[in-house]
Parts: structure tokens; C-alpha cells; sequence
């Protein structure tokens, strides 16, 4: 299946898809991963993938290394941990505008599955299906494996100039104010949000961009941190090092809750001072946590 | 009468292919200590090195209306001292000149590599992005220094029109850089686990951005891109070359000992562009310039395969 309907001059291209695909090992797995992503998502997945459009080039990759062939494999397995493992809930979806916007969420769970399940839900929930941009730690490109990874499903260095260019290009954007002040806090601070970044508010006035809120529930449980070893983590060069009762930041079978608040727009120049800045980014903080909130009080239970 | 461009590095692989192209509309000269080999008959050579006292001589005739200074040189193999001598020490030499006698137009082309191969980099650079290239590579600061002084030179003399060119990777039949020479390996290395996107531009299509950086008016500092971004690993599949992945925490120490006792002639701080992105946005030279890459991703990419014709009959060419 194309991802792209086919355009006469470019059947060619199509073709050569399979011919780019590596040989061997690597491309027999990664034809089983697109069986796998097919057989869970069935009729429905194929053709909203059909609708994802990026600008390819002869290659099949974007400018910024997206490769939707590559992306609708990889995307198997976040499938079986939306589907089975941790059984996402999404409420309010279809709040997401189309073209530009900023996704500005809680994060938490030691590990990013929050972004991952964000990223799907954006997949196979909102209208039109798009792939969300996350915006990766600068540190991401220097990793093996994870930084080819991450650019071939589209994810991108956290640069202000990156989130510039794909905003300006009508992309959707994920941002993570708290960072890994949020990502590695320890349980006892669960569903209390961190000090947020102004980075993102800056961004949302300088291109237009709605900001919509989303608070995720249940990946404060997935791996609840019980004790941060900064020590170690200093020695290692980790921004920490979390001790989980798995040892390993495994998540655990929690239920994931996501939910997608009205879009928020703001007016105002991007080179304000920091003090006119922060009041913004307060009432989206706000916002945020008044849906966690509630979220966490309306839930049945923490793994179902 | 003002109606000459002068070529400097003329002698170079893409200094001949710049002339060929040039030599259609206008009436060029060229500046190199080396041979021209095919020369055509009605291009005046001035042999010489760009940092003799002669070199005067060439722009007191008043003939000069453009200079497109491309003897720039780099080869690691050469000491610093050398490196910097004919870089720095030539280009300042020929820009004054170019000022003192009348040129109305200094074109000079630099490189993607002044902001050098970096972890957090933008995906898509623009001019005035900080040269950090020589950070990790410092035999390349020659090479920045002279795209700064060009810089300095263009609010100092503003009488001149100053273009700075900074294209991505040149490849081509004809080109024998760095990145024309890895992508000829037959079982290049690759880093194990990286796979980042890189910018190539055919040989002519730069040399075309050189000749629309010509046009009266056009001055500033552009980025020249190919046609478009594509992860290293998709070009080197697509010349058929079997890498060798090596960790990169190996690479480093064991291409240094290569380096060392001469076995490669690769030099160990350019592994950063097998890992790291060094890509740019070239909106700006398609906006004032015009310039758009003539060549497909797949014809510039394969451009590497054409073996050039033997030097002697590019004059059939020509």
C-alpha cells in the first residue's frame, strides 16, 4: 500500500520504495512490523494512513528524515501498548484544530510513553490523522540507534528554529513544558506539575499557533519513582536515575487516560518580557492542572 | 575595457567546470599556479600564486569586472602554516586588489562547512547561523577565517558588490573533495547507528550559482543547496556501496591511528558528518539569486559514478 496516492510522474518513486528498503534480516523485520501494524489497526488504520501526506521526496523521506514507510512499522508496537497494554482512553479529541498547533501536556513515567501515546492518538483519533512532531532533548542526535530512529518517525531536535519551521509548514507540535523536571520527578509528586519552560509561549505568539491543553492520566503509576539517584546519574551523564520497584523503569499494565482540552489562543508579542510571558504560560498551567485534576478525581482506578 | 571575469583556482576540478560554463557569455581569465590542462584557446591563464606581488599586475590593467575567488584550498595533509598562508594571506590579496582597482564584483566561494557537523543543530541552517566548524576540526579555521574576512570586506568596501556562496557537499565527475572521495569508496564506513540527512549539489549546478551571484545587484552571504535532504545510509545504497558500520566510540581512536601512520586519507574530525547533522535552508539564494538546482537528487547523487573524461579531452567538452 502507497501512503501517498500515486501521481502518474511518480510512479517510479513508488516503486523504488521497495528497492530503498534494506535486504536481509532488517527488511524481513520490517515487513512482518508493517503486517503486525495492519493486523491491529485493520480497514480503518489503512486509510487514515493513506491520508498522511508529507513532502516526500524520490526516497520517501521528508525534509526533516520522516519516513512514513519506516513510521508505519515502527508504529506497530505503540499500537500494542495503546491497544492492549495500557488500554488509551481519549476524551475530547476532536478539539484538535487542523494545521498548526502546539500540544502542550503534563509529562511523567520515568520513561516518554506519554509522548508515544499522544503521538498515536493523534494517528488514529483526531481529525485529519497527522503525525505529531515531539520535540527531542538535544542530546537525542548524540545517542546510537535512537537518533536515526526518531528522524525516520519524524521527530525532531527541540531547536526554537525547528518548531518555527514546522509550525510555519501547518504541523502539529508536542512540547513539553516541565521537560524532565516532569519526566523524572519521584512518586510522591505525582500529578503536581513542574515548573514549565516559557519556550513554548514565545513560539505559540511568534507563528499564531493554538496551544491545546492535554493532561495525561496514568503515567504518574506506570513507574512510579521512589528515589532519584542523582549521583549516579551525574557520573553516568543521565538527567537521572530513577529507582522504581521494577529496578528498570519498566511501565507497568496502568490505564491511560488522555484528555484534550479546548485549543487556547493568545495575542501578544513574542519578545515580551519574561514577567508578561510567565502570566500566559500560568494559565495554560493552570488549565492543565485543573484537567488533571479532575481527571484523577472522575478515574475508576488506576489500572483499569 | 571592463568586460573580464577572473577566476582564481581556475585550475581546479570544479575551476575548470565553473570556466566551461562561464566561458559560453562571458570573457573569462584565470589565476592558478597550476597547468590548465585543455585550456580553451581564447582563455587568458596567468600562472602564477595568488600570493606574488605579479598578481597585481593581472588587475591594474583595468580589464577586471568580476573576481569568483575559488583558490581555496583544503588539504589536510598540508601544514597548518601552508594552509593558512594561501588561504587567508591569498584571499585578502586578491579582495584588495579587487577593491583598489575597480571590480564591481567579489565572489567568493566558502562552504557548508564553516558551521560545521553538530548534535544540535537546526535541521535547516541559514546564513547567519554561528561558524562553529572549526570547533571540533580546527585544521578547518583557515577556511572560516576567510569566509569572515569576506564578510568584513563586504561592510568595508561597499562600493564592491560581495557575494559569500557557502554550497553544501559538491559532488560530481569531475570533483576529487572529501565527500565526492567517500562516496567513491566501494566499502565506506558509516558510524554505527547514525544516519543523518545530508545535502549533496552536482558540480554544475554550483557552478551556475556562481555564475547568477554575477548578476548586478545580487550581494550577501547564501547558502546553495542540491535538490533537497536524503539520509546518508539511502545515498550510499543507492551507488550500490557496502559500508562498514564501526562504533563510533572505536572509530575516532582507531581512524586517528590511520591518520596517523598515513594508511587513510580520511581525516578523523570529518567523522562528525557521518554522525551529525550539517544541513541548510538555501530559500534565500533561490530568492535573490534565482538559483534553482538544474540536477535531480538521483542524478546528483549518481553524478559520483560518472568516471570524468581523462583531463586532456575536456577540450572536446569545451
Amino acid at each position: 500500500m502507497a501512503l501517498r496516492a500515486p501521481v502518474e510522474s511518480q510512479s517510479t518513486a513508488l516503486v523504488r520504495f521497495d528497492a530503498d528498503r534494506p535486504k536481509g534480516l532488517l527488511g524481513r523485520l520490517r515487513g512482518a512490523m508493517e503486517k503486525w501494524t495492519l493486523q491491529q489497526g485493520g480497514k480503518d488504520l489503512e486509510a487514515r494512513l493513506a491520508r498522511l501526506v508529507a513532502p516526500q521526496n524520490e526516497y520517501g523521506v521528508d525534509p526533516f528524515g520522516l519516513d512514513l514507510e519506516f513510521a508505519k512499522a515502527a508504529l506497530a508496537p505503540a499500537l500494542w501498548l495503546y491497544k492492549s497494554w495500557f488500554r488509551v482512553e481519549t476524551h475530547g479529541v476532536e478539539q484538535v484544530p487542523a494545521g498548526r498547533a502546539l500540544i502542550i501536556a503534563n509529562h511523567s513515567g520515568q520513561l516518554p510513553f506519554d509522548a508515544l501515546m499522544i503521538g498515536v492518538a493523534m494517528l488514529l483519533e483526531a481529525e485529519p490523522p497527522r503525525i505529531c512532531r515531539a520535540m527531542v532533548e538535544r542530546w537525542a542526535p548524540t545517542l546510537p540507534f535512537v537518533a536515526p530512529f526518531f528522524a525516520r518517525i519524524g521527530q525532531v531536535v527541540g531547536t526554537p528554529e525547528n518548531a518555527r519551521r514546522l509550525l510555519a509548514a501547518g504541523e502539529t507540535l508536542m512540547v513539553f513544558p516541565e521537560g524532565t523536571r516532569g519526566l523524572n520527578k519521584t512518586f510522591e509528586k505525582k500529578y503536581q506539575l513542574q515548573e514549565f519552560g516559557l519556550g513554548f509561549m514565545r513560539l505559540a505568539l511568534e507563528v499564531q499557533a493554538p496551544i491545546v491543553p492535554v493532561a495525561v492520566v496514568g503515567a504518574e503509576e506506570q513507574a512510579p519513582a521512589l528515589w532519584d539517584f542523582k549521583a549516579a546519574a551525574k557520573i553516568l551523564g543521565f538527567p537521572s536515575l530513577p529507582v522504581t520497584p521494577t529496578v528498570l523503569p519498566v511501565p507497568l499494565p496502568v490505564k491511560y487516560r488522555l484528555h484534550f482540552g479546548a485549543p487556547m489562543r493568545f495575542s501578544g508579542s513574542a519578545d515580551d518580557e519574561d514577567a508578561e510571558l510567565e502570566r500566559k504560560v500560568k494559565e495554560v498551567k493552570a488549565r492543565v492542572q485543573a484537567m488533571l485534576n479532575r481527571g484523577v478525581e472522575e478515574r475508576k482506578g488506576i489500572f483499569f | 575595457m571592463r568586460d573580464t571575469v577572473l577566476i582564481t583556482g581556475i585550475s581546479g576540478n570544479l575551476g575548470r567546470t565553473l570556466a566551461r560554463i562561464l566561458h559560453r557569455t562571458e570573457k573569462v581569465a584565470g589565476l592558478d599556479r597550476r597547468p590548465f590542462a585543455g585550456k580553451p584557446k581564447d582563455l587568458e591563464l596567468h600562472q602564477l600564486d595568488i600570493r606574488k606581488k605579479k598578481v597585481e599586475d593581472v588587475f591594474r590593467r583595468g580589464e577586471i569586472r568580476a573576481l569568483l575567488h575559488m583558490a581555496i584550498m583544503h588539504d589536510p595533509r598540508l601544514s597548518q602554516s601552508e594552509h593558512h598562508s594561501f588561504n587567508v594571506l591569498g584571499t585578502k590579496a586578491v579582495l584588495e586588489f579587487a577593491a583598489k582597482y575597480g571590480v564591481q564584483k567579489v565572489v567568493v566561494l566558502s562552504s557548508t562547512n564553516v558551521y560545521g557537523p553538530r548534535p544540535d543543530n537546526d535541521n535547516f541552517l541559514t546564513e547567519d547561523a554561528p561558524l562553529l566548524g572549526s570547533q571540533n576540526f580546527p585544521d578547518i579555521r583557515d577556511l572560516i577565517e576567510v569566509d569572515m574576512y569576506a564578510q568584513q570586506y563586504m561592510w568595508k568596501q561597499p562600493e564592491v558588490e560581495t557575494v559569500i556562496l557557502r554550497p553544501v557537499h559538491i559532488v560530481g565527475p569531475h570533483v576529487r573533495n572529501a565527500p565526492s572521495n567517500y562516496l567513491r569508496l566501494k566499502r565506506p564506513w558509516v558510524l554505527a547507528g547514525f544516519d543523518p540527512m545530508v545535502q549533496l549539489i552536482h558540480e554544475e549546478d554550483a557552478a551556475r550559482a556562481m555564475q547568477l551571484s554575477l548578476k548586478p545587484g545580487a550581494r550577501g552571504v547564501y547558502n546553495v543547496v542540491g535538490p533537497g535532504e536524503v539520509p546518508l545510509g539511502t545515498v550510499l545504497r543507492e551507488l550500490g556501496r557496502q559500508p562498514i558500520p564501526v562504533p563510533h566510540l572505536l572509530a575516532r581512536p582507531i581512524l586517528d591511528r590511520l591518520w596517523t601512520y598515513r594508511i587513510t586519507g580520511f581525516p578523523p574530525p570529518e567523522l562528525d558528518h557521518l554522525q551529525f547533522l550539517c544541513t541548510v535552508d538555501g530559500s534565500k539564494a533561490e530568492k535573490d539569486l534565482g538559483y534553482r538546482p538544474s540536477f535531480t537528487l538521483r542524478e546528483t547523487i549518481r553524478s559520483v559514478l560518472d568516471e570524468a573524461p581523462a583531463r586532456a579531452n575536456l577540450s572536446v567538452v569545451i
